[in-house]
């Protein structure tokens, strides 16, 4: 195996994709959104259960490869409980990562920080990022499914 | 004696596949520091020598627009432009050059088709028959015109093994079926349609049919006429030619009757505000400044075809696909989609535990190019009830040796997901 496929499927992102976090339809969601990736037809739903601008729990459904399932896994893990005005910024902050090659620590991303490798294959950062743009359309509460194209 | 046996057993040991590749200077390309295996040829292929040539020596010597110019240029641009168009003409074998129009390619072909021909034609209630393994391009312009006219889709549904449902067929073609279009080799299963028996059934009704050639064009000699298909569409990239050139190949009653598809230059015999007089075929259908380069570097793609020869191409595509299949029955927990009994070219596959996209991305860092996804055939990928495959497709230059790297890839990807 290549140094690069090492640092992107590492054992965190196949434990996740094989044992995917908070995978299920939320019951009392009180946002919800779908996104969709073209390229490849992946699909995915995410739900929130917001009250008091908290982020009181997360969840998604969906069928997607390694890095899309293990991001979306990993990202509910980190949202819950956090404040929804945080979210953006750790987005950017997660977007970042996955897309420049400025090879920072980004402590704030904690366990998201496993999706780095992400950066050395940009056909697979849409992968990264799908889960994000659908949590973004939810807490926006927008009628159409997003899409990464 | 014993090597005049071995080539008698394997009639594609008779090809020399080593020499063609010497042909194609992308092939000693590497990628990731590994030798280019190039299996996505079903998406472009890559192009040879010939061809990179014809296209530089025409901008390097030859570049003019095209029938207008008195001067000398303008005349020997014209006559490589039509000497092209008569290669196209030989190649699938048309009646007549001014059955092949000159277009950006199959996409720009059906939509010429659904414009001129259907659109006029269809009225509430008409249907055009397509096949459930349709590619978006040979889907998306007839919904398009039924939309601005009122007619409907209706669909030829297709076996667990990837077979159209003949007898479905033949229930479909009915009083209101004013066209039958579809592919004669699936992109995304590998597929070959019985496209004689689809072709003489509806012509028995008055149906005319339109053949999407996009992927046969390069694995299976075309004969229009033989076929007696009333239009042919394919795209020169996908048989080792340029992009942005394609043929639209359709019987000259038909193209003749037909309204033209753009209106501009080159199309046209005469103009005044009041009225145009369109000219003849082909230029009809050709409006504007054509792609002169591309139709000239398909011109020498057909030739080096032509060249290589068809049927032995077609049989060496034989060996790969019959050995790249047993090759993959045997990796745990592999499974081929699209299993149909005449297949060519195309090896569509899922992996338990893996997504394809991932497959991908593993196969590229060991220098081995697939396609993953969809193949831009959704209703095919609902039909089997997946998100996508993982697709190899092979063309004349790939080899058991690529086949096996391939098969090392695949396996690898599976031991890291278990």
């Amino acid at each position: 195996m290549t140094g690069e496929l090492r640092e992107l499927y590492q054992e965190l992102i196949f434990d996740h994709y094989k044992r995917p976090r908070n995978c299920h339809a939320l019951v009392g969601a009180n946002h919800r959104a779908e996104g969709h990736n073209p390229l490849c037809g992946d699909r995915i739903t995410v739900y929130l259960k917001v009250e008091d601008g908290i982020i009181r729990d997360v969840a998604f459904e969906g069928d997607g490869c390694a890095i899309a399932t293990a991001s979306a896994s990993l990202m509910t893990e980190a949202l819950k409980g956090k404040p929804v005005d945080e979210v953006a910024h750790l987005f950017e902050e997660f977007r970042g990562m996955v897309t420049e090659a400025d090879t920072a620590a980004h402590p704030e991303l904690g366990k998201l920080e496993v999706l780095a490798g992400v950066r050395e294959f940009p056909a697979r950062v849409k992968c990264a990022t799908l889960a994000w743009h659908t949590l973004n359309a939810a807490l926006k509460q927008q009628g159409k499914p997003v899409s990464t194209e | 004696m014993k090597i005049e046996r071995e080539i008698f057993a394997r009639p594609a040991a008779a090809f020399d596949v080593a020499r063609r590749r010497a042909d194609f200077p992308i092939l000693r390309e590497r990628v990731h520091g590994k030798p280019l295996v190039y299996l996505d040829n079903a998406a472009t292929t890559q192009k040879p020598r010939a061809v990179i040539d014809a296209e530089a020596r025409y901008y390097a010597c030859d570049n003019a627009n095209v029938h207008r110019g008195v001067h000398a240029l303008s005349q020997t641009a014209t006559d490589s432009y039509e000497a092209a168009r008569s290669k196209v003409r030989r190649f699938i074998n048309a009646r007549a050059v001014e059955e092949i129009v000159f277009v950006r390619g199959t996409t720009e072909a059906i939509n010429l088709v659904a414009q001129s021909y259907a659109r006029p034609l269809l009225a509430p209630g008409d249907e055009i028959l397509l096949s459930a393994m349709e590619h978006h391009s040979n889907i998306v312009p007839w919904q398009l015109a039924c939309g601005q006219t009122g007619g409907s889709l209706k669909v030829i549904p297709i076996s667990d093994a990837g077979e159209l449902d003949m007898e479905a067929f033949a229930a479909l073609l009915g009083p209101r079926t004013r066209l039958v279009a579809v592919t004669q080799l699936s992109n995304a299963l590998g597929t070959i349609t019985p496209i004689e028996r689809i072709i003489a059934a509806a012509h028995a009704r008055g149906v005319p049919v339109l053949v999407d050639g996009a992927q046969a064009v390069s694995h299976l000699a075309v004969d229009v006429s033989a076929l007696d298909c009333d239009f042919y569409a394919f795209s020169g990239h996908k048989i080792f030619g340029p992009t942005g050139i394609g043929v639209l190949y359709g019987k000259a009653a038909l193209l003749d009757a037909m309204p033209p598809y753009q209106g501009g230059g080159d199309m046209i015999r005469s103009v005044t505000f009041e009225k145009t007089e369109y000219n003849d075929l082909p230029y009809k259908f050709e409006a504007g400044t054509p792609n002169i380069a591309g139709a000239i570097g398909l011109g020498a793609a057909l030739d080096y075809v032509s060249s290589v020869g068809m049927e032995a191409i077609a049989a060496h595509e034989r060996d790969l696909l019959a050995y790249a299949t047993a090759e993959a029955s045997r990796i745990p927990g592999l499974r081929i989609v699209g299993t149909a009994k005449d297949k060519a070219s195309i090896l569509s596959f899922v992996l338990q535990g893996v997504h394809a996209h991932d497959v991908g991305t593993i196969l590229d860092q060991q220098g081995v190019a697939i396609r993953a996804g969809h193949h831009c055939a959704m209703p095919v990928m609902q039909r089997f009830g997946i998100a996508g495959t993982a697709r190899a497709s092979f063309a004349l230059y790939n080899t058991r040796d690529e086949v096996d790297a391939l098969i090392a890839g695949i396996d690898q990807a599976r031991r890291m997901f278990l």
